[in-house]
């Protein structure tokens, strides 16, 4: 872009004579054709204007989906910011519908009364959702039913989220891919979701009968109820909708309705500009438009369209894809880059993930041919369902759902009538050949890897040669892969193949913090050679250019003071909030305060006082965790010191990278099965290892007996009485995001062993894990021969040192809490949101 | 401890408000203040500098005065976006901008300019 905007600068001669290009029409395809044009240079030779009906930049209308499961932002999905526009120069309309095109005076009229010349007019409205006819869908005046939805602007989904927040009950209309991505947001929104199609079968534009029913069978287990060849009869309700009639008189109830039936080209304002309009905006192969008017013949002059409103050789489509080629082809035409280019056409092959399904979907459903081959392969109950249609030995169709791992080759072998395999279930699977690199590497450059951002085989090797080193870099340059995100595996293995094969995954994956190259290993060692005690040092010392990093003051603030526990040059600044204020942030800015109540054991007079706490700051829930103790929920960050004040108990450390909690189990004192004091030796741990500082949390676990009942066998360390006196120690477990059964270290005689060899093993870990590298990740990455080997057998010679490095960390043990009394920094505990404070005037 | 001077300057056709000393900014944190009726952010970097920034994250409305910055960004502390100090810019493809407000140290007092 920047270029751009200079070579216009230095172009002052050719920017007079521009000529004016106006688009109506904000969208997807609209401003891809806009972009288009000024990579051929085309802000030399036009000035460009943009309608648009809606008052927002361009955005990702794909990813409305994602908007409405809330798997993404309202944010994250513009694709052109408002200041995009005017970097380059294009006077955005925003919010402005236009009304028609006088085609003889060259003027756009718009719906504010304004009147917009034009050299080049763009069309590129789009469409909308198709409401079919039933009865009771308007009210007496005309006007729609309340609680009744299309799905298609960002406003929809705004107005679908409100309703999803505030209802139980929802109805959708319609099972093609908008049907299904409304059913499936609702449904994770925890509301009930009825989902009537009146074709035989889910997705019938893309899919197969069989197909259909394999993808009903996945959708069912959202929790969405398919009715499936039932036409809607009609709406109950008089003012606002209260159900969905269907034929047999039978009503689903529901408190609003989506209707995604289908949709409609835009074409009001091609009809009142006298074009021809069938189904869509007549074009040719050249996105031009034709004249509609009584007498006059050929093509309209000076007026194109692109994107969903347009009919092109009887083809109007619905997917992203044609308009990307629609887009290119009117660049080169418009900018004289290539005057001869023409659009033949898109094969419909489609890429989708829909509700969280994969299907790829190209030509032929099925056979239609005595003599058509057809290779079949259907799994129900994991989703999966693949097919591919053949004919003179030549691929004519492939289905491809929830295993797309074939996408790469079958695309290749649909679009170039590529000579196939013998062995067809190779088709399907990979029998060996062609593996997945081949496969890739067949790919011609101009294949189309993501369909959502219009990204070829072509531009994701040109990113790679220009200099992008990992997948993560390639999407950010390309946008490839950011669409509906079906694509990823593919832009993975691409990119891959074009990094030859061993893809430089991030370097900056190996380094303990992204702002400081070097892995943890040698950047100890250099902190230790150059005694660097403060972050700050670390950065001016280590750091290229001694650039200082936000994304890595926290790491390397738990690392120094993992590395020199009798004290470092503190730098408050290095710490994350939470170990700032000694509390959990939460998502309103206020915090969580969970006292330490060591091995979940407690007192009535600690209740008492927590009781009291919670009264008096009426805190906004008081729970029970997960990890054995109270959690305050919804303090005030000015509260906190008087909280802690108040409770006179220790911090639990439910907020730092650190050690956290010890679970215990009621053991021998009272649990007839008891084989060992669980409960005092969860204590005994707790006492002397909290609060220490790890790469991430430490979460502890010991029982009594191998019943486990405190879960001690999925704990980072968790502790197992196993009879006569021994206790069995497992490293590595995990029941978070990933579950995971930790592994035996070793089993030991006596408490005192199993305390040593624990905060032998902590110790180890706080120096060999990575930043954030749980000991689920961090044990079978070493293999537990190799931790047993160091900690139990002592291999390396390392034991004593860890031994020691501990106990000098634990001697220099303060609880945090105690800070309360004396902030450490001005202003350490005040508001960050300080709505209703006094304000600083003019 | 909002330091409410009265004393105002027109600078860049901005109101120029004095907000607080330096000092009551901790190197290389942040803090809050309620400018004009509008909510500010308030940075003092390593090298001195100070910068002003909308407080509330576009994101979630995550409290940017508790994030993390460094002489270019501010990290929010909910999520982790990353926010250009100067342009407001989500930095690292991530959407949604924040206002910046221009500011400077006068005397050992911070000025900020709110419209
Ligand atoms: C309060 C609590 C839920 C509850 O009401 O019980 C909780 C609350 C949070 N957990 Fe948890 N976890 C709680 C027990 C657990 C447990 C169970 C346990 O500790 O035995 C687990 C599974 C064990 C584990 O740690 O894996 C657990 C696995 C997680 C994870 C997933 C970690 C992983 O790598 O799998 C996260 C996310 C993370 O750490 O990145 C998380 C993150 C969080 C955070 C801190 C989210 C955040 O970053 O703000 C939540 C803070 C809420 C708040 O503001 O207080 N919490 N969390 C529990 C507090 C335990 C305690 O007393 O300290
Ligand atoms: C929820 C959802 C999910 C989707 N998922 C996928 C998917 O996974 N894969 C895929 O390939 N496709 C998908 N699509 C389809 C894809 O979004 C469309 O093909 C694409 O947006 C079409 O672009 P367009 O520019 O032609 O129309 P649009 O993007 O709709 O742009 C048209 C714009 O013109 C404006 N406009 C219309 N009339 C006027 C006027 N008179 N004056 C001013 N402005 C006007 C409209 O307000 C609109 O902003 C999805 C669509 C939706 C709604
Ligand atoms: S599971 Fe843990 S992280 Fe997830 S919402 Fe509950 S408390 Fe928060
Ligand atoms: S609130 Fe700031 S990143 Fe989410």
């Amino acid at each position: 872009m920047t270029d751009l905007v200079e070579r216009t600068g230095q172009l002052p001669a050719q920017r007079r004579t521009r000529r004016r290009l106006v688009v109506v029409g904000n969208g997807m395809a609209g401003i891809r054709a806009v972009e288009e044009l000024l990579e051929r240079g085309g802000a030399d030779q036009f000035s460009i204007t943009v309608f648009g009906d809606e008052p927002y930049g361009n955005y990702n209308r794909i990813m409305l989906s994602h908007v409405l499961s809330g798997e993404e932002t309202e944010e994250a999905i513009f694709l052109n910011s408002l200041p995009w526009y005017a970097e380059n120069g294009i006077d955005l309309r925003a919010g402005v519908r236009v009304d028609r095109i006088d085609r003889f005076a060259k003027v756009v009229h718009d719906a504010d009364g304004g009147r917009t010349p034009y050299d080049v007019l763009l069309l590129a409205t789009g469409s909308t959702p198709f409401f079919p006819t039933m009865e009771g869908l308007h009210r007496p005046d005309g006007s729609v039913l309340d609680g009744v939805f299309g799905f298609r602007t960002l406003d929809d989904a705004r107005s679908l989220l409100a309703a999803a927040r505030t209802h139980r009950r929802a109805v959708v209309i319609g099972g093609g891919l908008l049907g299904l991505e409304a059913a499936h947001g609702l449904a994770t929104h925890g509301l009930q979701v009825d989902l009537v199609h009146s074709p035989a079968h889910l997705m019938n534009q893309q899919l197969g009968p069989e197909a259909g029913r394999v993808l009903r069978r996945t959708i069912e287990e959202l929790g969405i109820r398919v009715h499936t060849g039932v036409r809607t009869r009609g709406l109950r309700g008089t003012d606002r909708v209260t159900g969905v009639e269907l034929p047999d008189g039978s009503v689903l109830d529901a408190d609003f309705v989506v209707v995604a039936a289908g949709i409609r080209p835009n074409t009001d304002v091609a009809v009142r500009s006298g074009l021809e309009v069938q189904r869509g905006v007549v074009v040719d192969d050249r996105m031009q438009c034709s004249a509609g008017e009584e007498g006059e013949e050929g093509s309209a002059d000076g007026v194109y369209a692109v994107g969903e409103c347009v009919q092109h050789r009887g083809q109007t489509y619905g997917l992203v894809a044609p308009l990307w080629d629609q887009a290119g082809v009117l660049a080169d035409h418009l900018t004289g880059s290539r005057p001869d280019a023409a659009y033949h056409g898109s094969r419909t092959s489609t890429k989708l993930k829909v509700a969280g399904v994969d299907v790829v979907a190209m030509g032929l459903a099925g056979p239609e041919r005595d003599d058509d081959e057809f290779v079949v392969f259907s799994e129900p109950h994991r989703g999966v369902y693949l097919n591919v249609v053949i004919r003179d030995g030549r691929l004519v169709g492939a289905t491809l759902l929830g295993d797309v791992r074939k996408t790469a080759f079958l695309t290749q072998a649909f679009d170039q009538a590529l000579p196939l395999p013998e062995e067809r279930m190779s088709l399907l699977f990979d029998l060996g050949s062609p593996d997945e690199a081949t496969s890739v590497a067949e790919l011609s450059d101009d294949v189309q890897v993501c369909n959502c951002n219009g990204v070829t085989k072509g531009k994701i090797v040109a990113a790679v040669a220009g200099g992008c080193t990992s997948v993560n870099a390639v999407m950010g340059r390309t946008k490839a892969g950011k669409g509906c995100g079906s694509c990823k595996t593919l832009v993975e293995q691409v990119t891959e193949w074009a990094a030859g094969g061993d893809l430089t995954v991030d370097e900056s994956v190996a380094w303990y913090v992204p702002g400081v190259p070097l892995a943890k290993p040698e950047l100890m060692a250099a902190i230790r050679e150059r005694e660097l005690k403060s972050v700050s040092a670390v950065f001016r010392e280590l750091a290229p250019g001694g650039v200082e990093d936000a994304k890595s003051k926290m790491g390397l603030t738990s690392l120094l003071r993992m590395m020199w526990p009798d004290g470092i040059e503190e730098e408050r600044d290095g710490r994350y909030i939470n170990d700032r204020v000694h509390a959990n942030i939460q998502r309103d800015g206020t915090f969580s305060v969970v006292p330490q109540m060591k091995g979940g054991v407690t007192t009535a007079d600690q209740l008492r006082k927590i009781a009291d706490v919670a009264d008096k700051y009426d805190v906004g829930m008081i729970k029970v965790t997960g990890g054995q103790r109270i959690d305050l929920l919804g303090v005030p960050k000015e509260d906190l010191p008087k909280v802690w004040a108040d409770l006179g108990m220790p911090s639990g450390y439910a907020y730092g990278k650190s050690f956290r909690t010890v679970k215990t189990c009621v053991g021998t004192d009272f649990c007839r099965f008891g084989l060992g004091d669980s409960t005092k030796l969860g204590i005994d741990l707790e006492t002397r290892y909290q609060g220490v500082e790890a790469p991430a949390k430490l979460k502890l676990g010991v029982v009594g007996c191998p019943r486990n009942c405190a879960e001690a066998y999925v704990k980072d360390v968790g502790v197992v009485a196993v009879g006569s006196g021994r206790w069995e120690i497992y490293v590595g477990g995990a029941a978070g995001a990933s579950v995971r059964k930790g592994d035996l270290l070793t089993t030991v005689e006596s408490p005192e062993e199993v305390i040593t060899l624990i905060g032998r093993f902590i110790q180890f870990y706080r120096e060999w894990g990575n930043w954030l590298e749980r000991t689920y990740e961090f044990v079978p990455r070493l293999g537990i021969e190799r931790v047993r080997a160091v900690l139990v057998d002592d291999s390396d010679g390392m034991a004593a040192g860890l031994d020691e490095r501990m106990q000098t960390t634990v001697e220099n043990y303060e609880d945090p809490w105690q800070e309360g009394a004396e902030p450490v920094t001005t202003g350490q505990f005040r508001p960050a949101l300080p709505l209703g404070m006094p304000t600083v005037r003019a | 401890m909002t330091a409410a001077s009265q004393v105002s300057g027109e600078v860049s056709g901005d109101v120029s408000v004095e907000v607080c000393r330096v000092e009551d900014l901790p190197v290389g944190e942040g803090r809050a203040y309620v400018v004009d009726g509008e909510q500010v952010a308030l940075f003092r970097h390593r090298s001195g500098r100070v910068s002003a920034v909308q407080a509330a994250c576009p994101h979630a409305g995550g409290p940017l005065a508790d994030g993390q910055v460094d002489e270019s960004v501010v990290v929010c502390p909910l999520h982790l976006t990353a926010f250009d100090l100067v342009t407001g810019a989500a930095t690292g493809g991530g959407e949604g901008s924040i206002a910046v407000h221009p500011c400077r140290v006068e005397a050992g007092v911070v000025r900020v300019d709110v419209h």
